[in-house]
C-alpha cells in the first residue's frame, strides 16, 4: 500500500484505535467469501488500477470519472471513526478520505434528486464469491443514502486507512464510510454513483427486509429480530474476556446526525 | 443393541482401540482452542471464534453419533462400541459452548441471558437442544441401560434425532443470509435422519431378530 498524505480531519474520536492487523483481517466482504478471514486471503485478485466511477442519473455532470481525478480535487483527511457492525461487534478505524459532499457538489445533482445510490464493482473473475452457484446476496452489492444524509459532513469516501491506500479487503480503491450507520451501509469498491428520486434498493434490505432496513442507523433500542443490538464487543479489547459495552444511539454521532431524523419513528424506519 | 445379536453381518471390523482413546482424541480440539485462545491466537474476535468452534464440534460429534448405524448397515463397518463416547463428546462440547456463551459472551448477565432465551429463536432452539441432550448424557452408562431396560432406553435415546435437528437449526438461525456451511451441516443431518425414516418405512413391520 502506498503512503497517503492526509491532514487531521474533523470528528475524529480519541478512543483507542483497533490494530491494523484486526482491521485488515476481520472483514465482511461477501464478494470474496462469507468467512471473515476470506477477504484478506482472496481480495488481492481485484484489479483496482485503473478505476473509474460512473456518475449518472439526476445529475448535472454525469460522466465516467477516473479515481485519480476525484481524489486529486479533494484534500484528504484522516477521520478516526467508530465502526459498529450489525452483527454486534465494533472497531475504531483511522480512515483516510474526503467528504462525500465534496463529490456530490462537484457533479451538481438536480433538484429532483432525493437519494444517492451506490454500486460495488461486479467482477466475477476477480471475486470468487460471485462465482457461487448459490449466491448469498443478489449481486452487485448496492447501497443508498438520502441526499441530506449523504451531504452530512460525517459521511466520507475513504481511500485509505492507517495512512496508506486501502487494502483490497477493506474496499479498495474507494468505499463509503457512514459511521452512524451499521457497517454494511459502507459499500466497498464503488463503481457507480447514481442520483435518483425514489429510495433505491439496498442489498441487505433485499435479502431480508424485516432484518435490515434502508436507514440501518445504529440504535441500541431497535433490536435485530434475531439478536439484541443493546451491546457490542469492541474488537481487540480483552481477548477472550472481552466485556460487552453499551451501544450508543447513532453510534455516538447523534450531535452531528440526529437532526436528519427529527420526527421519524426510528422503530419503523430501522 | 441389536447388532450384538448378529456378528456374522459385520464383514469388516476396525482394529479395536480402547474406548478411552475416543475421549483423548475428542478433546484435542477443545484443548487446542483454549490454548490458542489463552495465547490470543484465535483472530480478531477470539471469544466468538471459541464459542462458534465449540458449538460446531458439538454438532460434528452429534453427526458422528448418528453415522454409526448407517455405517454398520450400509458399509458393514461396526463402530458401535465408540458410539457412547461420541455422543458424550457431543454433550461435553455443547456444555463448553453453552458455558462460553454464558460466561465469556454474556458475562453471566442473567437479564440479558433470559431475554436472549425468550426473544431469540436461535438461542431458544439452542437451549432446548441442550436440555434434550441432558437425559441422554445422564443415561449413557450400562447401569442406566439395565435399569431402564434396553427397549425403553433405546426409545429415550431416539431424542437424539430431535437434538440433531435442533443443533442444525440453531446454526442456520444464527447466520446472516444463507451461507453454505450451516446448510451443508443441515443437509448431512437431514440425510442421516432421512435414511432412518426411509429404512423404517421399507422394513415395516420389523421382525424381531434372533441370534443365529
Amino acid at each position: 500500500a502506498a503512503q497517503l498524505s492526509a491532514v487531521k480531519g474533523r470528528f475524529s474520536t480519541d478512543e483507542k484505535v483497533t490494530s491494523r492487523e484486526d482491521v485488515t483481517t476481520y472483514n465482511n466482504y461477501y464478494e470474496f467469501g462469507v468467512d471473515k478471514a476470506a477477504p484478506a486471503k482472496y481480495a488481492h485478485t481485484l484489479k483496482t488500477v485503473p478505476w473509474t466511477i460512473k456518475v449518472d442519473g439526476l445529475v448535472g455532470k454525469p460522466a465516467e470519472y477516473a479515481l485519480e481525478d476525484l481524489i486529486k480535487s479533494s484534500a484528504l483527511e484522516e477521520r478516526i471513526y467508530r465502526m459498529r457492525c450489525v452483527e454486534g461487534w465494533s472497531m475504531v478505524i483511522p480512515w483516510v478520505g474526503f467528504p462525500l459532499a465534496d463529490l456530490i457538489r462537484r457533479v451538481e445533482p438536480q433538484g429532483s434528486a432525493k437519494y444517492v445510490a451506490f454500486e460495488t464493482a461486479y467482477r466475477p473473475k476477480e471475486m470468487p464469491g460471485l462465482q457461487s452457484a448459490f449466491p448469498v446476496l443478489d449481486w452487485p452489492y448496492v447501497e443508498g443514502l438520502r441526499l441530506d444524509e449523504a451531504m452530512n459532513p460525517l459521511a466520507i469516501l475513504a481511500v485509505g486507512l492507517y495512512g496508506e491506500t486501502l487494502p483490497n479487503q477493506n474496499g479498495a480503491p474507494i468505499r463509503l464510510v457512514v459511521p452512524w450507520k451499521y457497517g454494511f451501509k459502507g459499500i466497498k469498491s464503488i463503481s457507480r454513483i447514481s442520483f435518483v428520486e425514489k429510495e433505491p434498493p439496498t442489498s441487505w434490505n433485499r435479502q431480508a427486509a424485516n432484518e435490515y432496513g434502508f436507514y440501518a442507523n445504529v440504535n441500541p433500542a431497535v433490536d435485530h429480530p434475531r439478536w439484541s443490538q443493546a451491546t457490542e464487543r469492541r474488537i481487540g479489547e480483552g481477548g477472550l474476556f472481552v466485556k460487552r459495552r453499551p451501544t450508543v444511539l447513532f453510534n455516538g454521532y447523534a450531535e452531528q446526525v440526529a437532526s436528519l431524523y427529527a420526527g421519524m419513528d426510528l422503530k419503523k424506519f430501522y | 443393541m441389536r447388532a450384538q445379536g448378529q456378528p456374522q453381518a459385520v464383514k469388516f471390523t476396525l482394529p479395536q482401540v480402547p474406548k478411552i482413546a475416543i475421549y483423548i482424541v475428542g478433546f484435542i480440539p477443545a484443548v487446542w482452542l483454549f490454548y490458542e485462545g489463552i495465547n490470543d491466537r484465535l483472530g480478531a474476535d477470539p471469544m466468538r471464534y471459541l464459542e462458534q468452534s465449540l458449538g460446531l464440534w458439538a454438532l460434528r460429534f452429534l453427526i458422528a453419533t448418528l453415522a454409526i448405524t448407517p455405517l454398520r448397515q450400509l458399509l458393514k463397518i461396526n463402530l458401535l462400541r465408540y458410539r457412547r463416547g461420541l455422543g458424550l463428546l457431543a454433550f461435553y462440547y455443547a456444555c463448553l459452548h453453552l458455558l462460553t456463551y454464558l460466561v465469556l459472551d454474556q458475562g453471566l448477565d442473567v437479564a440479558a441471558i433470559v431475554a436472549d432465551i425468550v426473544k431469540r429463536p436461535y438461542i431458544t432452539v439452542g437451549m432446548a437442544t441442550f436440555i434434550i441432550l441432558i437425559p441422554l448424557a445422564v443415561t449413557s452408562n450400562n447401569a442406566s441401560v439395565r435399569k431402564l431396560g434396553g427397549h425403553a432406553w433405546a426409545r429415550l435415546h431416539r431424542l437424539v434425532y430431535l437434538a440433531a435437528i435442533g443443533a442444525a437449526l440453531h446454526f442456520i438461525l444464527v447466520v446472516k443470509s444463507w451461507p453454505p456451511e450451516p446448510l451443508v451441516y443441515a443437509a448431512i443431518v437431514a440425510t442421516l435422519l432421512g435414511y432412518r425414516l426411509i429404512r423404517s418405512l421399507i422394513k415395516k413391520p420389523q421382525p424381531r431378530r434372533r441370534a443365529a
